[in-house]
């Protein structure tokens, strides 16, 4: 178990330096700092003046070197527009997309579970077939129009919700359904299939014999086996709404990362932007490595080891 | 390769009326599928109408619906005034602006799925075939793009790239070639070691001639189903990235741009937001229905499944 931790351990550090490097690259795809960050009507001295000091003058791999060492520092340099270091103003908003991220998780998963149980019960029902068509629209439907749908609905004809910005669960309603619809379907046809294969199966039949009630039966040996798929379909869930957060963060003013991204995008913040997408893949491989490690505390016949 | 075999066995079995038939009555036993299933034929229908659109729209749309005519500012969505859904800020017919837009946004999705196949197919056919070190790269590079939120990938390169038609179509399918490759490579690891293959090896085929001629029209049936449901997909990723203003850009018109363009006009103005994100969401739902439709007339199996299912209800009523 320790050396598969290892294992992932290195192998989610080569992700992110990956990352690094791309950005880093990309950086340098993107233009001539000197020209892009002084005005246009800067004499060639100060251009060269700048080049020293930022060190855009040193060969290419001393300064992919030095970006190295001051990632590891998490030093990404200051925000241009916010006269700032860059990862400190993300890790201000880091906290606000945590929070919209965790409530969209929970209400798909809430939803995803009571729907997907009940049509696992009741197969062609209402229910049922009221999922097939939820998930149906959630895969289809282009998440900026239903915000601005939802917008136009609750907060500009009823006036019952608010447009935009935070504070509170009011605000945080459209967001969350506009994030939390996508997945919803998928999730709860998961849900539902790991239920109904769940339920057929020869354990389940003994326990019954043993004379366990229902929901004994349902708690402590359906819970436990649907679980797998269903955590495995959440994390999916997880990267998709930090794909998601991005539009749904803008066009509901929600000051997070998402927002600060397409803000920096607009201003050409290059520091920031390399701030946003560390601390994002950061995010994202540690979520995929405790999915890992869940899978084994949920079911223990899971390990862990190279087959040789 | 097999199947074709197979065919060459049974020829002097059958006289070449009985085949012709045979093969008549399976394209019409998918017609008849295809006119039971109303979804499906709705949203065939649509998908029809709107490239027959899309195709003609420079001979079907008059001059006179995208030129700027201040007199027409704003007009609220009518069956009498001439436009349907309405007119923008500059006077320009809204359903004018949506059907070019639809084709610039068409047009790009067709072009980044063939991109994402060949490159998807081909990588993943490469390393299904020769497995070992060349196989662990090209899928740990997978995994890495799997696990990553596309659409942050996508920005940042565009950002940085800079947005054109090229870049967003590079773009794209770099997001999305990965499925294809997961599905070619498995599909292949299979394939491999079937005897069509290793007797074209041993008759002394290369390695290219084995994968073009006979592995990949096995390959054929299950990427082109995976084609048209990521057509969809596309679709929404593009609209997307132009809505957050990364994509088409302007004086050019993406469906999400017209949503973008739209926004700023939500209290005043609901038509202009509404009506081009209905298309992207009708257009994407019906490519999906169908594409699921395909996957299951496509497969035999699930072919028998459906037509016995509903023998089955027939005979219950």
């Amino acid at each position: 178990m320790a050396t598969y931790i290892l294992r992932r351990l290195v192998q989610s550090f080569f992700v992110i330096m990956g990352v690094v490097i791309l950005v880093f690259v990309l950086a340098r795809l993107s233009g001539d700092p000197a020209v892009l960050y002084l005005p246009l009507e800067a004499p060639e001295e100060l251009r060269q003046a700048f080049r020293e000091e930022h060190g855009l003058n040193r060969p290419i791999i001393v300064q992919l070197g030095s970006f190295l060492v001051d990632v590891a520092h998490l030093d990404f340099g200051d925000s241009m527009w916010q006269h700032r270091p860059a990862m400190g103003l993300v890790l201000s908003r880091l906290p606000l997309s945590l929070e919209l991220a965790t409530a969209t998780t929970i209400l798909a998963l809430g939803l995803a579970f009571v729907f997907g149980s009940i049509s696992a019960r009741h197969p062609l029902s209402f229910i049922d077939r009221l999922t097939a068509a939820t998930s149906l629209v959630g895969v289809t439907v282009p998440s900026f129009w239903l915000a601005l749908v939802l917008i136009l609905v609750f907060a500009v004809r009823f006036r019952w919700l608010p447009t935009s910005g935070t504070g509170g669960l009011r605000y945080m309603l459209l967001p969350g359904i506009t994030l939390a619809w996508p997945p919803l379907g998928s999730m709860a046809q998961v849900v539902r299939c790991s239920l109904l294969e769940q339920f057929s199966s020869p354990y389940i039949t003994t326990a019954r014999a043993k004379g366990l009630r229902e929901r004994a039966i349902l708690v402590r040996h359906v819970a436990r086996n649907a679980a797998i798929p269903v955590i495995t379909v959440a994390g999916q869930v997880f990267i998709g709404v930090a794909n998601g957060a991005i539009i749904v963060e803008t066009v509901f003013g929600w000051p997070g990362i998402g927002k600060l991204l397409i803000d920096a995008i607009s201003r050409r913040d290059f520091a920031v932007i390399q701030a946003v997408v560390f601390v994002v893949a950061v995010v994202v491989v540690a979520i995929n490595l405790v999915l890992d490690l869940l899978y084994v505390a949920i079911d223990p016949r899971i390990r862990y080891q190279r087959l040789k | 390769m097999q199947s074709s075999a197979a065919q060459e066995l049974e020829k002097p079995l059958l006289s070449g009326a009985d085949s012709v038939r045979r093969r008549q009555t399976g394209l019409s036993q998918i017609l008849i599928l295809l006119l039971n299933d109303k979804a499906s034929l709705v949203a065939i229908t649509f998908l029809i109408t709107v490239a027959v659109a899309a195709l003609f729209a420079p001979v079907l749309i008059p001059e006179s619906a995208v030129t700027l005519n201040f007199d027409l500012r704003l007009l609220p969505p009518s069956l009498t005034s001439g436009h349907l859904l309405g007119t923008d800020p500059l006077g320009r017919d809204v359903l004018a602006r949506i059907v070019l837009a639809t084709r610039v946004s068409m047009a790009l999705a067709v072009v980044v799925v063939l991109v994402s196949v060949a490159a998807g197919t081909t990588l993943g056919m490469v390393a299904g075939y020769y497995g070992g070190r060349c196989d662990d790269i090209i899928m740990r590079f997978v995994d890495v793009v799997m696990g990553f939120p596309s659409l942050l990938l996508a920005l940042i390169v565009l950002y940085a790239l800079g947005s054109n038609v090229t870049n967003l179509v590079f773009v794209l399918a770099a997001t999305r070639w990965v499925t294809y490759a997961r599905v070619a490579r498995a599909e292949t690891l299979r394939l491999r070691h079937f005897q069509f293959v290793e007797a074209a090896r041993l008759t002394g085929c290369a390695d290219i001639t084995i994968g073009a001629r006979h592995i990949l029209p096995n390959l054929m049936a299950v990427i082109s189903t995976l084609a048209a449901m990521e057509l969809g997909g596309v679709v929404l990723s593009e609209s997307g990235l132009s809505f957050l203003g990364l994509g088409v850009q302007p004086p050019a018109a993406s469906l999400g741009l017209l949503v973008a363009q739209g926004r700023e006009y939500l209290q005043k103005a609901w038509w202009l937001m509404t009506f081009p994100g209905l298309m992207i969401f009708l257009l994407t739902m019906s490519v999906y229905i169908l594409s699921n439709w395909l996957g299951i007339a496509m497969d035999p199996v699930q072919r028998w499944r459906l037509t016995s299912a509903r023998r089955a209800l027939s005979v219950k009523s």
